[in-house]
Order: structure tokens, then C-alpha cells, then sequence
């Protein structure tokens, strides 16, 4: 049973073997639908808390890349002509380079100064999306034309299911597989010591700004999906609530616990779905499992368990 | 010129208000370190409480008087069961529980008010002043005289009264300060308190003009941010500078540039001071001790 | 071949001069410590000369190369290695991790194959475990390797510090008071495991207030007052100078640091 617990890849697995088997108890397609937009979530989540979590770096404006990616899938073919599976791949790419450039002076803060600064990128992307309106719809957004793959068009929620859960456990391995590796641990240090990292030869600057540019990518991705599967996108996928919303996931499921991002993301998707009556509340709640999970479970919930479950096993 | 001089009415009125959130910002933030995202929240409860209360068939001077209490209230109540058992958190996940209980904040007031815009009967009547070839409202002026008596008077108790000296001292260095005898929980609560009740009488003076919605606090909070931290995160005259400036940058950029991104001058200015000029105009560079 | 020069090095804060006009020469494979009165800023100089502050006036050159404008991970990568004063231990990480950490100027793969874990991450992952178990071998922690580092004794942690440094395979280390806050027992482990730092060759820079050990020990010792050199030389001259006992050591210290030659 130890030996079993210590597979390094086994919540990985874990998580595979539900994925697969959880759709024989699917009463109809609507489950597939919720089952799609969880692992959307819990990728773009994943990333932020590699971010977040692990390199200890704060982003409250990370939906602000869930839009690039989701608008690279709505401008690309409707401006570029461009198909849409390759979108999905040039959204990642600008992504990417933004996160660099605007990565590079930012990241040189701290604490609530690096808090603000991400902030204020998310709400510049938000505004940017909604003013230009010729490129992007402006505040009513755009269509999204259907995924074509091999001239098959993509629909279909059991379809996405399958294609966001396997893109979710694939992110899944190499979260882990970066958090095991020298790149992870430098990441660690830095966020438990920048001075002593520093001394021991780390490019602190260099490591912040890739694990910036990595967290990017999974969320525009996560928003590319997003995009493709509702067949429309709106500025509010890169507002300011949105972005809280990221960060509510990982602070619910677990700083710096990949599996948290899965558990984070289910909630805040599945519980407004399962108590529709307090749709009028979600808000509310959301503003309130914040102020109550950083009071008092600020480790988040996987964690947690975790560790009341290791306490068992001694 | 007449162009320039409307630009100029407009933005000093809205920089008032900016720099009125920006002191509620800089007075919590002196007296605990922590950046109080719920700040927009208490401009957008002063207006809309009133506005509802009055609509309950309360006398307007009445109504507004119940939401700046109201608010102050809720000021202390979000102190009270926010952040004080949140004591030795992170300033990241201090700032996290702000905005949680901002978002509360507006979730709630979506459900007990309402989602649409209101407004309030301007106290002077509507008729805008000519000056210069340019109209000012009579608002704008109660707004630029209330805010520059709001922040003689926080001056004048912060300077000359003990309790303002425990505040001060509160801010130079908490430990020292509770070391002989201050509470500094009580001056930590009444900055809170202070903060929403300037951001209350903020919301009453500017809703004749601007408008007010249960939303209207999130880019309030913003920008008054944005000013805390151009005049110096820390400094109260920081603060009113800040907002001053802020209220003119934007107010230009929408008269010259592009109406639909003047929101967007209060973030880039954010992000502007924040890589070149971290501390303000007028605050102090940190040096980390190891 | 001097590893370590600093060449009329000045700092001030705020109008207070922490650091005034210091020259050092440290020579390769030496013992070299600094010591002084609280506050007279000998952490500031090892602030410096890691590079975490910048200098407002002077030069600091290490294996004869200037240093002075570089930052604190490429001095990291000439050789350079440190210890800190109030610990900068990574809490969140095991005791094997920590160290594991101080391999980093070592491993050699980039960040795509950490992502797709290729074969080279896994050798090097056990290459640098390894690496990591000897230097925790070394100041005895071996056995505390799985455990997370923030359940050890301050004492232990002092040493998991100093093995972190050394399994960066430093040629210059600075120690920045090692035995500080530690018990008498917790000193002497110390103690030892300088002297085996000591006998591999490595240069070993020590900030320090326990006189027996830094007389003991060092080839040369340098006497800072108010960020200023009141003295420098040998052990034996700089415990008979007058002006060190008057501003430093008083009559017990150097009776203290008597007995070292016992």
C-alpha cells in the first residue's frame, strides 16, 4: 500500500481512471457539459497555481490570458482566416510573448505591489477587449466558428469532455513533472527565500518570468477551449471578477496542489449549476468562501485533507 | 481654452473623489499595512444607501446621514470579523480577503438593492455655472469643498489630538506603539471606521453627478488605488495629490484622446508607477534587511 | 592569490555610514574573520560583498575578477556562498530538498526537459539527491534527510545552512555568525564542521562573536567598529591590541580569547 501512495504520477492517474469511468453514471449530456467546463477551468487553475501556489508569485489578473486565448479563437478565423485548431496554438504563442513582456517588470515586485500590477494587466486586457470593438465585437463579443480537426467538426459536449480532461491530465503530469525537477525546486526556493535562492546561483528574474509564461499558456488554452466549446466569447472572460474567480479555485482547492485546481475549479463550477436558486447569490458566496478559506483554511482543501489523512497513517 | 478648462472642472471634481477613496486607502494602510480592496464598496454604499432609504420616504439630509453610519458600520464590522482573525496572515492573502469581502459587498448589494443605476437631486440645483466659457456644476463645487474640509479636519485630529498621535504612532512602528499602551486593535478599527465614513459622505456628494450602481465600487477602488500609490502608498497628501492628478489625467485623456479608455489611464498609471517609481511621488524606497 | 578584495568599499543608509573606506584582502584556502561590536556592520560588508547591497563607493573583486556591479546569483556562480545571520531556511521544502537546492549552480537541464521529465532530468535528479545526501553527511544530518526542514532544532538548522552552502561546492564561503543563538553544544558541532570545511581548502570568510573559536581558528582577523577597521592581523595581535579590547573584547573577552591558546 505505501509503495502504491508513492507512485509519483498516481493522482495523475487517479484522476485518469475516474475521468474515463465517471460517464457510465452520466444521466444525460448536461453532465458532460459540467465535466467539460471543470477541466477547462481546473487547466487554466493548474497553471495559476504553479504560479500562485508553488513559485509563490500572486496574479489577480490572470483571466486577462483566458481572454487572449479565447479571442485568438474568434479573431483568427473571422479576421486572419486562419483555422481554428491553429489559433488554439497562436493564442498560447501570444499569450506567451505578453506574459513575457509584461512579466519582465513586473515580476520585480512583491507582495501587494505585484498583486496590483497584475491586477491592473487583467483589467487593461478586459478594457482593450471591449473597446476594439472592430477586431473583437466590442461588449457584445463574437462567434466562435466550431473546431474543425481533420475536416470533422468538433461538437458536441461528450466530445469536449474527452478533449478537455485528457488536455487537463496531460497538464496535470507536467505540473508534476516540473515540481520534481531542479526547475521546481529553484521555483520553491524562491518563493520560501528570494535572497537565499539568489545566493545559491538562481536567476530568480529568469525563473519567475517562465513559470509566468507557463501559467499563461495553460490558461489560454484553458480560454482557447473555453471559446471553441461555448461558440462565443465576451470581454467578460478576462474581467476583473473572472480573474478572482481563478484565484478563489486555487485558494479553495489548495495553494500549490494540482489536484486542489481540479477540486477548486469543480466547486465553483458544479455548486452555482447544483444550487440554481442561489444564482442570484454566487457573488456573494464567492466573495465569502475567500474571506473564510484565507482566515481559516488558508492551506486550501486537498492539503488539508492531506494532511489530517498523513496524520492518520503515524 | 474653454475645452481645457471643462477637462479641467471635470477631472478636479472626479479626482476628488479619487483622492477621498485614496485617503480612506492610506489610512488603513498606515495604521495596518493592509490595502483594503472593500474601500470602492463604501463610496457605492454611501450613494445607494441613500438613495433607498430616501426612497423609504426618509428626508434627504436624514438618508444620507443613515448611510454614512450604515457604512461606517459595515466598516467596522468587516474590520471586526474580516481582518482581525486574520491577524498574522500574508499581506497577499490580507489583500485577497479585501477583495473577498468586496465582491461580498457587492454581491449583497446586488440582492438588497438592485442592479440599476440611481442617482440623488444635487444639492445646490442642476443648472451648471459659466466660468471662463466653461460650465461647471454646482456639485462639483460642494464636492471640491467637502473633500477639502474632510482632509483639514482628518489633518487637524490626526496633528492635534491624542488619539491622532496614537494613530500616528500606530503607523511608525505598531509593536513600539502598543509597547506603551496604545490599542492599537481599537486605532486599526477606527481607521476602518474613518475610512468608510469618508468613503460614505464620497459616495453621497458624488452620485448627483457620476451616478451610482451596486458595481460602481470595484473601479472606484481602483483608481483610488492608482492614486494612493502615485502620491506614495503611506502619505495622506500623497493621497489627495494622487487622486487630484488621476481625476486630471483621466479627465484629459477622455477629452483628447479616447473616451472609451479613460479607465483604462488609472491602470496603466498603476502600472507605470509600480515598475519605475514603486514609492510615490512622495513616499520613501524600502530597504530589506537580512 | 587573494579570493576575496575589497577596495575602499563605502555604504551608507540614510546618512548613517555602515560601511567606511573597508579594505579586505582574503587569501585563498585562508581563514579570515571579522569581527566587532553589534552594529558595526559586519553583516552590511557581507551584504556587500554577496551583493545584495550596493555599494556606494569602492570595489570588490573576487579571484582577482571585479565583482562589483554583478549580482547576487552570478557572484553565486564565481564560487561564492553564504550563510545567513537570521537563517534563510526553505521552510516549506524537506531537509534533503534545502540542499538539493544548493546543487542548483550544477544541474545542467533547461525547463523543457524538467516539463516532459526526459531521462537526463532523472539522472540528474538522483545525481544531485546524492550530491545533496554527502553534504548533509558531512555537518551530520544525514538522517534528518526526509524530514521537512521546519521541524528542526535551531542548531540543526544552522548546519543544514551550512551544508546547503557546501553543496554548492563554493570556493569562497561566508559564514555569517554560525554559532549564533546556538547552545555550547550545539557551538562545538559547528565548530568541527568549520574545521573540516576548513581542511578540504575552501576559503572560509567567518563572522563570529565566539572568540575562542574565531582565535582558534582563523589565519586573520579583521576588527570592524562603526563600519569602520580598527584592526587587522594575526589572532595573537589582534587580541593584545589595545584598541580592540577597549572597543570590543573588555577585559573578559580577551580573557576568552586567551584561552584559546591554551
Amino acid at each position: 500500500m505505501r509503495n502504491l501512495l508513492e507512485i509519483r504520477l498516481l493522482p495523475p492517474l487517479a484522476v485518469a481512471a475516474i475521468f474515463v469511468t465517471l460517464p457510465w453514471f452520466f444521466p444525460s449530456a448536461y453532465y458532460y457539459r459540467i465535466g467539460a467546463l471543470v477541466f477547462i477551468f481546473a487547466l487554466a487553475v493548474a497553471g495559476l497555481n504553479l504560479l500562485m501556489g508553488f513559485a509563490g508569485q500572486v496574479s489577480l489578473g490572470h483571466a486577462g490570458f483566458l481572454g487572449i486565448g479565447a479571442y485568438s479563437v474568434a479573431v483568427g478565423p473571422a479576421h486572419l482566416g486562419m483555422p481554428s485548431w491553429l489559433c488554439v496554438f497562436a493564442g498560447a504563442a501570444l499569450s506567451a510573448i505578453v506574459a513575457f513582456l509584461v512579466g519582465r517588470p513586473i515580476l520585480r515586485l512583491k507582495g501587494h505591489y505585484l498583486a496590483v500590477a497584475t491586477l491592473g494587466f487583467g483589467l487593461l486586457v478586459a478594457i482593450v477587449l471591449t473597446n476594439e470593438a472592430g477586431l473583437t465585437g466590442g461588449p457584445d463579443g463574437m462567434t466562435v466558428p466550431r473546431l474543425l480537426l481533420f475536416g470533422w467538426s468538433v461538437r458536441g459536449s461528450d466530445v469536449w469532455y474527452w478533449i478537455t480532461g485528457a488536455t487537463f491530465i496531460v497538464g496535470f503530469v507536467l505540473a508534476l513533472n516540473l515540481m520534481k525537477s531542479p526547475t521546481g525546486r529553484a521555483l520553491q526556493a524562491i518563493h520560501d527565500s528570494e535572497i537565499a535562492a539568489r545566493l545559491l546561483g538562481i536567476d530568480i528574474a529568469r525563473k519567475k518570468l517562465a513559470i509566468f509564461i507557463i501559467s499563461a499558456v495553460y490558461a489560454s488554452v484553458a480560454g482557447s477551449y473555453l471559446a471553441l466549446f461555448n461558440g462565443h466569447v465576451t470581454p467578460d472572460v478576462a474581467g476583473f471578477l473572472r480573474s478572482i474567480e481563478l484565484v478563489a479555485m486555487v485558494v479553495l482547492g489548495g495553494m500549490g496542489s494540482i489536484l486542489g485546481s481540479l477540486v477548486g475549479a469543480g466547486l465553483l463550477v458544479v455548486l452555482p449549476q447544483a444550487l440554481t436558486i442561489f444564482h442570484e447569490y454566487e457573488q456573494a458566496l464567492l466573495g465569502l468562501i475567500l474571506i473564510v478559506f484565507m482566515i481559516f483554511l488558508r492551506r486550501g482543501i486537498v492539503p488539508s485533507v492531506a494532511a489530517v489523512v498523513s496524520g492518520w497513517r503515524k | 481654452m474653454a475645452e481645457l478648462l471643462q477637462f479641467v472642472f471635470s477631472g478636479l471634481t472626479v479626482g476628488a473623489i479619487y483622492a477621498l477613496v485614496a485617503l480612506g486607502f492610506t489610512l488603513i494602510y498606515k495604521a495596518s499595512d493592509i490595502i483594503n480592496f472593500a474601500q470602492g464598496e463604501f463610496v457605492m454604499l454611501g450613494g445607494m444607501t441613500t438613495v433607498f432609504v430616501a426612497q423609504a420616504g426618509v428626508s434627504l439630509p436624514l438618508a444620507a446621514l443613515i448611510a454614512v453610519i450604515v457604512t461606517t458600520a459595515i466598516g467596522l464590522a468587516l474590520h471586526r470579523f474580516a481582518i482581525e482573525p486574520a491577524r498574522e496572515a500574508t499581506s497577499v492573502a490580507l489583500i485577497m480577503i479585501t477583495i473577498g469581502a468586496s465582491i461580498f459587498l457587492r454581491g449583497m448589494a446586488q440582492i438588497v438593492f438592485d442592479r440599476r443605476f440611481h442617482s440623488l437631486p444635487p444639492l445646490f440645483g442642476a443648472d451648471p455655472i459659466q466660468f471662463g466659457g466653461a460650465a461647471i456644476l454646482p456639485q462639483s463645487l460642494v464636492v471640491l469643498a467637502s473633500a477639502t474640509a474632510i482632509v483639514i479636519i482628518l489633518w487637524l485630529f490626526i496633528e492635534r489630538t491624542i488619539f491622532g498621535k496614537a494613530v500616528i504612532a500606530t503607523a511608525a512602528n505598531r509593536l513600539a506603539a502598543r509597547l506603551i499602551g496604545v490599542d492599537t486593535r481599537r486605532i486599526v478599527a477606527f481607521s476602518f471606521a474613518v475610512s468608510a465614513a469618508i468613503g460614505a459622505t464620497a459616495g453621497v456628494l458624488i452620485t448627483p453627478i457620476a451616478l451610482t450602481s451596486y458595481d460602481a465600487g470595484t473601479l472606484l477602488a481602483l483608481k483610488g488605488f492608482a492614486a494612493a500609490m502615485l502620491g506614495g502608498i503611506g502619505s495622506a497628501p500623497g493621497a489627495v495629490v494622487g487622486g487630484i492628478l488621476i481625476g486630471m489625467f483621466e479627465a484629459l485623456a477622455a477629452g483628447y484622446v479616447s473616451s472609451n479608455y479613460k479607465d483604462a489611464v488609472a491602470f496603466l498609471i498603476i502600472l507605470i508607477v509600480l515598475i519605475a517609481i514603486p514609492q510615490g511621488l512622495f513616499g520613501r524606497a524600502k530597504i530589506e534587511r537580512v | 592569490m587573494m579570493i576575496l578584495e575589497t577596495d575602499r568599499l563605502s555604504i551608507a543608509f540614510g546618512g548613517v555610514r555602515a560601511i567606511d573606506d573597508v579594505n579586505i584582502a582574503v587569501e585563498s584556502g585562508q581563514v579570515f574573520s571579522i569581527i566587532g561590536p553589534n552594529g558595526s556592520g559586519k553583516t552590511t560588508l557581507f551584504n556587500l560583498v554577496s551583493g545584495i547591497y550596493t555599494p556606494d563607493g569602492g570595489s570588490i573583486h573576487i579571484a582577482g575578477e571585479t565583482a562589483t556591479g554583478l549580482a547576487p546569483h552570478e557572484r553565486a556562480r564565481r564560487g561564492l556562498s553564504r550563510t545567513f545571520q537570521n537563517l534563510q531556511i526553505f521552510y516549506r521544502m524537506s531537509v534533503l530538498e534545502n540542499v538539493m537546492v544548493g546543487r542548483h549552480r550544477h544541474e545542467r537541464t533547461g525547463i523543457l526537459a524538467d516539463l516532459l521529465h526526459l531521462p537526463t532530468v532523472v539522472r540528474q535528479n538522483k545525481a544531485t539527491e546524492e550530491a545533496a545526501r554527502a553534504a548533509l553527511a558531512r555537518v551530520g544530518l544525514a538522517d534528518f534527510a526526509e524530514r521537512p526542514a521546519s521541524s528542526l532544532a535551531y542548531g540543526a538548522l544552522k548546519r543544514l545552512e551550512i551544508a546547503r552552502a557546501l553543496a554548492t561546492e563554493p570556493s569562497l564561503l561566508l559564514l555569517d555568525e554560525p554559532a549564533a543563538g546556538c547552545n555550547p553544544v550545539e557551538t562545538q558541532e559547528i565548530d568541527a564542521v568549520i574545521r573540516s570545511i576548513v581542511k578540504d581548502g575552501i576559503t572560509v570568510v567567518l563572522v563570529e562573536h565566539d572568540m575562542r573559536l574565531v582565535m582558534k581558528i582563523s589565519d586573520r582577523v579583521h576588527v570592524l567598529a562603526n563600519g569602520k577597521t580598527l584592526a587587522e592581523g594575526t589572532p595573537e595581535q589582534v587580541r593584545s591590541n589595545a584598541a580592540v579590547v577597549e572597543a570590543y573584547l573588555g577585559v573578559h573577552g580577551s580573557q576568552e580569547a586567551a584561552r584559546a591558546f591554551d
